[in-house]
């Protein structure tokens, strides 16, 4: 009996898989018709806006306005179409297996990544050809209307930002398809692509009208880290068993917080063993994250220390002898003994904390890692200007060091607990849910904020408030 | 072929599947039998390497499911419960892609799917949009699509449900002459008739555990008893007994008539046969049907659970 070779390892089931899809797509009058419409009718219209505008503006002599608008409409002609990969990617695995054809899918030899990879290309491969389309409709237009045409570099730059926000798109709806229940759960989530997105083209915007087209690159590049990481982290999690398995949606808010707790204690019964047993652990696993930390932190400070460059500041002379007087109030408004500048002090330093947890959550934890940097950069800044200003290098170290020995591990540890949720996100793991994973690198967060991070920095403002300005006042007295 | 140990799958607590031990040879039909989340389409999964057991194993051909999962699903043809067809492609377009995701080319896909859409009878509508197709024919090119590579090994949820009489007797010839091509199957079915003409095994799934598991002849035997035989005649047989055979007992007698329990037929029936041919003037002489349907019924009586949802012809 015919026993057939697998193909294991060939990227042909992906093509294949791709192939069915793009024709299926392509049968589909409701994604035909829209991708037309934006293709042909929606570029005439942009083109009509653009020479109608130009003319205007020109009328006025502020050709500026006309000549940032040509490459804009440039931009939003090629977006509008990848717009549908959202709706394809959305529908990619969770419409399957509402109509019950991804079951006898699954069944072949195909393996995860292939059919995912298929999948993907399917979805980015239409709106991104009706993107081309209406991008050239759009340029010959321009041609034919006598319109200049943007820079060849410009142009490049925008089509590259409009493939990487489809992959982008398309990524993160696959993501979303290949862990939703239902289509309409998948719609419902997709909000959490729309409104980045939109906010993204609003910025992309700015920026095109300010005409900084180089910050363009950075977009681009920032994007395309998070493709990868999108990518990542939906083949990390892609599940068979877990595509079939759903079937209702329902937000379990006692089997989350029962899964929140048990990763929390760890069951320890004292608070010695849930340090031993929970805490330790938890750290033990930031080592990685805590070493690309370490990196990034010597990286800003070198940054910061770099900037008294360009921006170089000679203090009045007069100001530096007036520096002890200035502790002395400070003394002054500080009495050891007062909580409130430590509760102020610590308040400060948890809502940075805090405020490094929502970024990360939204960037698989790259963006967490922005609040320590842009600190340590000041730093190295403040300190890179008092070394300019010919103060000795004991005297400013004074003003860091007491309490900086707490904070900034505290702040380390922080920065790196965030950092590991997008770990932790992007690693495949078979045997647990998403959901679960999740919820577990939240839950190890909040272990090492509450048994590390947050013990230290109350230990730093205390110190910042009633030791390190005493020390200080000790150095230039 | 087929062999589960203590095979067994459970969800956030919730045992689908219990302990369950499988023995299927080469070219032999197992019939999982069972009410609707017994757990028959779990154990298919399992099978085919989609869900992961939580204990036990499972090996096809002696490819174990969970470490050899791509090489089990390139020898395991499967019936999915839902036909799962893409309703925008027509039959060839559709086979053809399944041919392809198997590593065959066009032209071997078609070798292999033109003769059996002919044997289906859907041969005519090749061409036709499978959104357009009806229940019966979408199940029978579901059938064909797990046929696509030539598997040894079948797997079938319900492969006859939702088709007309006539469809189901064709693909019930169909299972027949695959078994005769020596393929191993299991097949799942609500069907006792269809259970009964297609099984070498039976195995009764309830709550997650095999209540039975045994060859058909076995099951009926152990579940309704010995073979009943009963024997009519021109004459009155009066207080006869066969005292003479050793093994057939009297379970009911009348004047003209008598029925007896006989533990081995074709041992004893020849020269009962004759004696009461010589005898009694013997008219005739024949087993009474025992049906599948008892013996499933008493199964599943016997382990305290309804049997509602399966369909009793």
């Amino acid at each position: 009996m015919g026993e057939r070779p697998v193909m294991s390892t060939s990227l042909n089931p992906v093509f294949i898989i791709a192939k069915r899809e793009i024709k299926d797509q392509f049968r589909d009058w409701r994604i035909v018709f829209p991708i037309l419409g934006l293709t042909l009718f929606f570029p005439f219209l942009m083109n009509f806006t653009a020479t109608r505008l130009l003319d205007f503006v020109e009328q006025y002599g502020a050709s500026i306005v006309g000549e940032r608008l040509v490459p804009f409409l440039f931009m939003i002609v090629g977006f509008f179409p990848i717009s549908v990969s959202l709706v394809i990617a959305l529908e990619s695995f969770v419409g399957e297996k509402e109509r019950g054809s991804i079951e006898p899918l699954l069944n072949t030899p195909l393996k995860d990544w292939q059919l995912y990879v298929g999948k993907l290309i399917s979805s980015i491969v239409p709106p991104l050809v009706g993107s081309f389309l209406g991008m050239s409709v759009y340029t010959i237009g321009l041609v034919i209307n006598h319109v200049r045409l943007p820079d060849a570099s410009i142009m490049i730059q925008i089509i590259v930002i409009t493939i990487v926000q489809a992959v982008v798109m398309v990524s993160g709806g696959v993501v979303v398809s290949s862990q939703a229940t239902s289509v309409k759960a998948a719609n419902l989530l997709s909000s959490f692509i729309v409104i980045p997105m939109a906010l993204l083209i609003q910025g992309e915007s700015i920026v095109m009208f300010w005409g900084n087209y180089s910050t363009l690159w950075w977009a681009a590049l920032g994007l395309l880290i998070l493709a990868v990481l999108l990518i990542r982290v939906g083949l990390a999690h892609f599940n068979r068993e877990e595509l079939l398995g759903r079937e209702i949606d329902v937000l379990n808010f006692r089997w989350g917080w029962h899964t929140f707790l048990n990763a929390f204690t760890r069951s320890a019964k004292s608070l010695g063993q849930w340090y031993r047993l929970a805490v330790w652990d938890s750290l033990k696993r930031l080592k990685g994250s805590l070493v690309i930390t370490l990196i990034l932190v010597m990286v800003g400070i070198w940054v910061g220390v770099r900037q008294t460059q360009n921006f170089g500041i000679t203090f009045n002379p007069e100001d530096m002898s007036q520096i002890d007087d200035k502790i002395r109030d400070i003394l002054n408004i500080w009495p050891v003994g007062k909580i409130g500048p430590i509760a102020l002090i610590f308040w400060q330093n948890f809502r940075v904390v805090l405020f490094s947890l929502v970024l990360g959550l939204f960037s698989f934890g790259i963006l967490g890692i922005i609040p320590l940097f842009a600190s340590v950069g000041v730093t190295g800044y403040l300190m890179g200007l008092l070394q300019m200003n010919g103060m000795p290098i004991e005297q400013y170290l004074a003003f860091i060091v007491p309490h900086g020995i707490f904070e900034i591990p505290a702040a380390m540890i922080a920065a790196a607990a965030v950092f590991y949720i997008g770990v932790m996100l992007a690693t495949p793991n078979a045997e647990i849910t998403v959901g679960e994973v999740f919820i577990g690198a939240v839950a190890d967060w909040c272990k090492v904020m509450v048994g590390v991070v947050l013990p230290l920095l109350l230990i730093a403002a205390f110190i910042e408030a009633w030791i390190t300005p005493r020390i200080v006042m000790l150095l230039f007295s | 072929m087929i062999e589960t140990k203590k095979l067994t799958k459970s969800f956030d607590g919730f045992l689908a599947v219990d302990q369950i031990d499988l023995h299927v040879p080469e070219g032999e039909i197992l019939v999982m039998l069972g009410p609707n989340g017994a757990g028959k389409t779990t154990t298919v999964r399992m099978l085919t390497s989609i869900l992961r057991p939580s204990a036990g194993t499972a090996t096809i051909a002696g490819y174990d499911v969970i470490k050899d999962a791509a090489k089990v699903r390139s020898i395991v043809g499967v019936l999915t419960e839902h036909h799962g067809l893409y309703a925008r492609m027509n039959a060839q377009e559709y086979l053809e892609f399944y041919g392809e995701l198997y590593g065959l080319t066009v032209e071997e896909s078609r070798a292999r799917f033109l003769p059996l859409l002919e044997q289906f009878a859907l041969d005519p509508y090749v061409k036709k949009r499978l959104g357009e197709y009806s229940k019966g024919m979408r199940q029978k090119l579901a059938l064909i699509r797990a046929l696509i590579n030539n598997p040894p090994v079948l797997l079938l949820d319900e492969p006859t449900s939702a088709m007309d009489p006539e469809s189901s007797i064709m693909v019930r010839n169909a299972i027949k002459s695959l078994k005769r091509e020596d393929r191993t199957i299991i097949l799942c079915t609500h069907n006792l008739n269809e259970a009964e003409e297609l099984a070498d095994q039976i195995a009764i799934i309830q709550k997650g555990k095999i209540i039975f598991n045994n060859y058909l002849n076995d099951v009926k035997k152990s579940l309704l008893g010995n073979p009943i035989f009963e024997a009519r005649f021109l004459s009155e047989i009066g207080d006869w007994s066969p005292v003479d055979f050793p093994g057939v007992y009297v379970i009911e007698r009348e004047k003209n008539s008598i029925k007896l329990e006989i533990l081995e037929p074709e041992e004893s029936n020849p020269k009962l046969i004759q004696v009461l041919s010589h005898v009694f003037n013997l008219i005739s002489f024949e087993e009474k049907p025992r049906r599948l349907q008892d013996a499933y019924l008493e199964a599943v009586n016997l382990n305290g659970g309804k049997a509602s949802h399966v369909n009793q012809p």
